[in-house]
């Protein structure tokens, strides 16, 4: 019991980064049904930067409170990794949005290879280790000789999560912007002609995409301690496993899709194998796009006219 | 109730526009003029609704000139000639089906004054009241002629200074057709609107218009005020045949 109650609170902690990023890929996918496969690596790519901003804030300029350096260090990484984000959407997705499907595809596989690459040559192989933050652990409850534990890092990533999703939330449901973001997911043409810019309704995905991604990332490097260029990969992937279970396309699925994903996946590595736990993530996404292809909140293709 | 001599709001001079090679518009020359109800009828497959969406930059016109208000808007992008006061209720209608009524309305007054918001909605609905009844429900959920006011509607909630509706009265029971025409006729009437209507219900479209294009196979081939034509033994056989 204790040990399930422990791999509760880890699984929504992991689940929340997952959801935080799977966003990204749901809110493209959504207004122009492409999978954005260099979405990890802006994810990786705001670890980084969260993590050099960080350093120089504290160790350069000697900024004295760890609190304050974090959120500067969150702010910089969103503003600067949405603008990647941007730029990815300008250069690499827009001109070959009227080609051929599978042209912003390849496209995207390129970007992804291109970013891991450079964050490669510009930090060098190694993990880059994170000095540890917000230390602190309460003890929840204890049994059969086992602690179980609340550390102030988690409470940390669900709480930032949370009112994170909220603001998201709020966007996308109650502003102008979010109501053309969702018009044009719905149909393009017609938000056209409604005086909608859709260029600049897709840039702004991207930008939201991006900015929710970094703060994943930072909220990442916080939980794990250790980052290096390849990082994009695995969790990108996993976090599109919980868009495509959620239902590519829709919000609240992506969200459940990641607490969903970062569950499944702590129980795995807790029950049954922790040398295995990436195949639980994969195994997801094959017996979801085989037998549930529009996932749990995803709609069938059919809608009224 | 026009004067025939009223400023050319829209002009088309030569308009071609294509689907592939596929030649839908083959030079097309027409005027709506300030204040007046125009009329587009013609057969399944003419181009009317190519025609609307060309004026719109989508498909673009391949070659040939379309003003708006004296502007030149043939190469502009679509959200930029919308918002030169142009709206279209599309074919198809085309509501945004996973949105309330009332978001459909407040993203057609995206690009309007949201001090007039207020305004602009308590006129569709006076203009519609089903809609004010309907106005949390998703637009998914709306019956066919629910969704073809709701188009309508959410065309005016921009303030356009010309309405374009493509078949307003597709699939529409009678009753509601008649209560559609009479909207677009009091909204002409009393606000001077200038209208472009396409219909393949030609007797409606005709009584209604000042003015009226016959188009077949992409090319304008009859225009004169709606009355005129509504005369025309040959217009009766092709278009009116059986008609009521």
């Amino acid at each position: 019991m204790e040990i399930f109650l422990q791999q509760l609170i880890n699984g929504v902690t992991l689940g929340s980064i997952y959801g935080l990023i799977a966003i990204g890929y749901t809110m493209v996918f959504g207004i122009i049904g492409m999978v954005n496969f260099a979405h990890g690596d802006i994810f990786m790519l705001s670890t980084f930067i969260a993590l050099i901003l960080f350093l120089a804030l504290t160790q350069i300029l000697g900024v004295s409170s760890v609190a304050l350096s974090f959120v500067l260090a969150m702010v910089a990484a969103m503003a600067l990794t949405s603008l990647w984000s941007y730029m990815l959407e300008r250069l690499a997705y827009r001109r070959l949005r009227k080609s051929f499907r599978l042209a912003p595809l390849i496209s995207a596989i390129g970007a992804s290879i291109f970013l891991s690459n450079l964050v490669y040559v510009l930090q060098g192989p190694r993990n880059r280790p994170a000095p540890s933050l917000f230390d602190a652990v309460i003890k929840v409850t204890h049994g059969g000789g086992y602690d179980v534990t609340l550390s102030a890092k988690q409470i940390l990533i669900v709480l930032v999560t949370a009112l994170l999703l909220a603001a998201f939330w709020v966007v996308v449901q109650k502003t102008p912007l979010g109501r053309a973001q969702r018009a044009c997911a719905q149909d393009m043409r017609m938000a056209a002609l409604l005086g909608i810019d859709v260029d600049r309704t897709i840039s702004f995905t991207f930008v939201i995409g991006g900015a929710l991604a970094a703060v994943a990332g930072v909220l990442y490097i916080l939980y794990y301690g250790v980052v290096n260029s390849g990082d994009g990969f695995i969790p990108g992937v996993k976090a599109f496993t919980a868009a495509v279970l959620g239902g590519i396309g829709s919000l609240p699925g992506a969200v459940v899709g990641g607490l969903l994903i970062g569950l499944i996946e702590t129980f795995w590595a807790a029950y049954i194998s922790s040398d295995y736990k990436d195949v639980a993530a994969f195994s997801i996404l094959a017996a979801t796009l085989v037998f549930m292809p529009s996932g749990l909140f995803g709609r069938p293709d059919v809608e009224k006219v | 109730m026009i004067a025939t001599d009223s400023k050319v709001l829209l002009s088309l001079r030569g308009v071609k526009a294509f689907y592939g090679n596929i030649a839908a518009l083959k030079g097309v020359d027409l005027d709506i003029r300030e204040g007046e109800i125009a009329a587009l009828i013609g057969s399944n497959g003419a181009g009317k609704s190519t025609l609307m969406m060309t004026i719109f930059g989508d498909p673009r016109a391949r070659e040939g000139v379309i003003s708006f208000d004296g502007r030149d808007i043939t190469s502009m992008p679509t959200h930029a000639i919308a918002r030169l006061g142009l709206a279209q209720s599309p074919e198809g209608r085309r509501i945004f089906p996973r949105m309330t009524v009332f978001e459909n309305l407040q993203i057609g007054a995206a690009i309007g004054d949201p001090r007039y918001f207020d305004a602009s909605l308590e006129r569709v609905y006076a203009i519609f009241p089903r809609l004010k009844e309907r106005s949390g429900q998703s637009g998914g959920a709306l019956s066919g002629g629910e969704q073809q006011m709701l188009a309508i509607a959410r065309a005016l909630m921009n303030r356009p200074r010309l309405l374009m509706l493509d078949e307003p009265s597709l699939g529409l029971a009678p009753l509601v057709v008649k209560q559609i025409f009479e909207a677009i006729a009091d909204l002409n009437r009393r606000e001077g609107l200038t209208v472009f209507l396409v219909e393949q219900n030609a007797y409606h479209a005709l009584k209604l218009a000042d003015r009226a294009y016959v188009m077949v196979n992409g090319l304008i081939t009859l225009s004169g005020p709606g009355r005129d034509l509504l005369a025309m033994p040959e217009i009766r056989a092709a278009y009116l045949e059986g008609g009521r």
